[in-house]
């Protein structure tokens, strides 16, 4: 403590006596390191309260943009399929059938909902109220599945527009003046009118979970995302998990201390903390240009974030296999079972808990991994949920990648909306470790 | 590409299991018959015959499963996959009727399965070192091919980054120019700013938690900033877009300066938020593990808690700090989604934090999507600047680790 003094040096320092330590200078030295201590803890306090404030900021500023992503406007109209539109000459060709002019049945539908609306500007304004492509692709649908819909009237929900949505979700301000927002003052009379009528209602919003990406917010969804992740997930998953664990199992139990196997020991450690980016450059670079595998498939997303995650599958397996007490081995050994049995029937089993925690980490961690999935093309705008392992697909990072950059309001709701839904998969899968990890604690005990 | 080779695989495994327990029954009765009931007197249990047939199955299907896949044609149709499926179930059938031979009291059947299960552990051992071998060998070879275009001093020291390669010739700059000096001095005050967030809050956290801390505010708080580890960091990249950025911006308005939504500042805080965990984990460990002697020796002197810490425990977890702080320099340097989303992409050569700038790894990126012809400059570049990436990002690593195991070691 050479420099407690030092601090006081405008005092003049008394002689040193028995009484020093009762002194008004030693006591004002008392206080100083006091108060020294305090301001320390309270730094700390102010650390956690920093970390913990970010954290919560971080959260409600995306809860608080996303939420209402989970409702959105329908509004329900009766669309008759006129057979004189859709299907002049009667003949209920499949194929006529799909390239009919629904566009037309649609528009006329809502034209009727308003019938003194002849201008063909506001006519245009009018059918601006409902999502275009959504309508006209729901009554195709039904069409198509059942071609006898045709001359009947039937009752559809369809998705509203994304500007009318976000005028009644209140994010458009309604008071602005008309060429400052996107709705025209026409739009708003005919939406409160449509919603007196009962016409559009807020409901849960189906489509953002079921639909796959589009160029319309009000139609775009996470299907296709959260199919693409599950599959990427999954081959990782296949294929990290044997290596991790067989690697681990080699290293701790049978392989020989010697040069080579502390490189392979180095080398792990050291891909543990490799950029994950780099990662995806060894994916294009091997598997789609040495290989020539195709881009933007759940294969090679796969492969290249099993590579990624291997090292921490087998530091997570080795940390978990110098748990297990030595006995247990050296028991099953004493009684004449080989090194092989002894480690896969008595020690595996007991580590298995452990190792299963450390791999649902990993998933956790592949499954919020972006950067690898761009170097391989999975940022291609896919609009359809991918029925196999070989087919164009995005994952849910990468969607809400994907989404970030535009501008509108409706789609930093959807962004949002979709980490919402990635990080409560995410604390499902952590919270899933750390309960089996309580569960193995509370067994050993 | 169509699905069905996955099924070939599938259908292998079942022919496993199958050959499994035909096997293994057949060892039975005839042990049975043998010893009168007793499995005595065998070298090995029924089970290991089993797996002897299931892994000559595996052996053969794999070999079958691989020559299918290389020797079918484009248009692989129904015949072709009948074909592939019918030579693999009777190569399997083949197999187990064939090994039913080896089926004896004196057949080492466990000895050849365990050293088979040997040799597949080491096979899976190698493929860590195969994955660096492939990291090395892909950089450098593309690094290769991109420094025969580019001088390699150039690059490393050239002031001009604009890697757009003109579509004519004679265009103004068509050559495009590879300085990536400016990119390197971005990620830099990246990396900057996000130390000078996280490693004060990583550190006195990690001092709070590991000194003053009762073990009740401890279990709430720490696993509480670990959450912060485990957020996405394309997650965070949003929140640096959304709120972080335009807050920033519309601060600075308010005293009177400009600053854009994109910024090194806006992105280095972020990133120091991501990286406040690791410093603190890490850096808990080390002060943990400094022995409870010295804590009490300078507290017997009459120190508060403080100056023991600042004086004497500090000075016994500093090399194990820094080796925390080295990683996490490493992992800011090697982060990708966060600066990719609110650093911008124009590469500034500039020391203020206010501005936008561009980093290695936001560079790769945009040198990789979208269109991509793999013998241009621009497309090589991406390698070259992950071979700098994996390099500095190795040789951190490397230090780090050594540092932090070697302090193990001291008071172990």
């Amino acid at each position: 403590m050479t420099d407690i003094t030092s601090d006081i040096t405008s005092d003049v320092k008394p002689e040193i006596s028995p009484n020093f330590h009762k002194s008004a200078f030693a006591e004002k030295r008392l206080k100083a390191r006091y108060g020294r201590e305090m301001r320390f803890r309270w730094f700390g306090r102010a650390a956690i309260a920093m970390a913990m404030g970010a954290l919560l900021w971080l959260l409600v500023s995306l809860v608080g943009t996303g939420y209402t992503a989970f409702r959105q406007n329908f509004m329900t109209v009766d669309i008759t399929l006129e057979e004189s539109v859709l299907d002049p000459t009667g003949a209920r060709d499949a194929q006529a059938l799909r390239g009919a002019n629904y566009r037309k049945i649609m528009q006329d539908t809502l034209y009727a909902q308003f019938p003194d609306v002849t201008e063909r500007r506001a006519k245009q304004e009018l059918f601006g109220i409902v999502s275009a492509s959504g309508a006209t692709n729901q009554v195709r649908q039904m069409v198509f599945n059942d071609p006898s819909l045709v001359g009947q009237t039937i009752t559809l929900t369809v998705p509203t527009s994304d500007q009318v949505d976000q005028l009644l979700k209140g994010y458009i301000d309604r008071d602005l003046p008309e060429d400052r927002r996107k709705v025209t003052d026409q739009q708003i009379e005919w939406v409160d009118t449509l919603i007196e009528r009962g016409a559009i209602k807020s409901k849960f919003n189906l489509l953002f979970f079921t639909n796959p990406d589009s160029s319309d917010p009000e139609l775009a969804g996470i299907g296709g995302a959260v199919v693409g992740s599950v599959m990427i997930l999954g081959i990782a998953f296949i294929l990290a998990f044997p290596i991790g664990v067989g690697a681990a199992v080699y290293l701790d139990e049978f392989a020989p201390q010697n040069k080579f196997t502390d490189f392979i020991e180095i080398n792990i450690n050291n891909l543990a903390a490799v950029p994950s980016i780099v990662f995806g450059l060894l994916g294009l670079a091997v598997f789609l240009n040495f290989f020539g595998m195709p881009r933007s498939i759940p294969l090679v997303g796969g492969m290249v974030l099993a590579l990624r995650v291997f090292p921490t599958i087998i530091i997570a397996t080795r940390a978990s296999l110098r748990s297990v007490s030595p006995a247990i081995v050296d028991g099953a050994l004493s009684l004449g079972a080989s090194r092989v049995q002894a480690v896969f029937h008595q020690k595996l089993p007991q580590a298995g808990p452990g190792i299963l925690t450390g791999s649902i980490i990993g998933m956790a961690q592949a499954l919020g991994e972006t950067a690898p999935l761009l170097m391989i093309g999975m940022v291609a705008f896919v609009t359809e949920v991918p029925s196999s392992i070989t087919e164009p697909a995005t994952a849910l990072p990468v969607q809400i990648f994907l989404w970030s950059d535009k501008a509108e309001r409706a789609w930093a709701e959807r962004t949002s909306a979709a980490i919402m839904v990635l990080l409560v998969v995410l604390i499902c899968m952590n919270g899933f470790a750390i309960w089996l990890r309580g569960k193995l604690e509370k067994r050993r005990s | 590409m169509t699905n069905f080779p996955v099924y070939i695989l599938a259908l292998l495994g079942l022919c496993m299991i199958a050959g499994f327990f035909v096997n293994r029954n057949t060892a039975r009765t005839r042990l049975i018959a043998a010893g009168g009931g007793r499995e005595g007197g065998w070298h090995s249990q029924a089970s290991y015959h089993g797996f002897f047939t299931a892994w000559g199955v595996a052996i053969i299907g794999l070999i079958i499963f691989i020559f299918g896949l290389n020797v079918a044609p484009d248009d692989a149709g129904v015949g072709f996959n009948v074909a592939w499926l019918a030579a693999l179930l009777a190569a399997s059938g083949a197999v187990v009727i064939g090994a039913q031979r080896f089926i004896r009291s004196d057949f080492r059947a466990r000895t050849y399965v365990e050293r088979a299960i040997l040799a597949v552990l080491v096979m899976l051992s190698i493929i860590a070192v195969l994955t660096t071998f492939g990291i090395v060998m892909s950089l450098a070879f593309e690094s290769w091919r991109f420094f025969q275009k580019v001088p390699l001093n150039e690059f490393l020291f050239g002031l001009q980054w604009s890697p757009q390669t003109a579509l004519r010739a004679d265009q103004a700059g068509s050559s495009g120019a590879f300085g990536a000096v400016p990119i390197f001095a971005g990620t830099f005050l990246i990396m900057l700013v996000a130390m000078l967030v996280a490693g004060p809050i990583g550190l006195m956290i990690a001092i709070y938690l590991s000194e003053y801390a009762s073990p009740r505010t401890r279990s709430i708080v720490k696993p509480a900033v670990e959450i912060l580890a485990g957020i996405p960091t394309v997650v965070y990249g949003f929140f640096a877009l959304l709120t972080v950025g335009p807050t920033i911006r519309n601060f600075s308005e308010s005293l009177g300066f400009a600053v854009p939504t994109q910024s090194a500042i806006s992105a280095g805080i972020v990133m120091g938020i991501m990286i406040v965990p690791l410093i603190s984990s890490l850096s808990d460990d080390v002060i943990s593990a400094v022995p409870q002697s010295l804590r009490d020796g300078s507290l017997a002197l009459g120190a508060t808690k403080s100056e023991t810490m600042k004086k004497v425990i500090f000075a016994g977890a500093l090399p194990g700090i820094i080796g925390a702080f080295l990683l996490a320099i490493s992992r800011a340097i090697g982060e990708t989604m966060i600066v990719v989303m609110a650093a911008g992409r124009a590469a500034n050569l500039t020391a203020n934090p206010f501005e936008a700038v561009t980093t290695v790894t936001v560079q790769i990126v945009a040198l990789l999507t979208g269109d991509q012809e793999f013998d241009s400059a621009k497309t090589l570049a991406a390698f070259a600047l992950g071979l700098v990436l994996f390099v500095i990002t190795l040789v951190l690593n490397v230090i780090a680790l050594t540092i932090v195991r070697r302090y193990r070691e001291q008071y172990d």
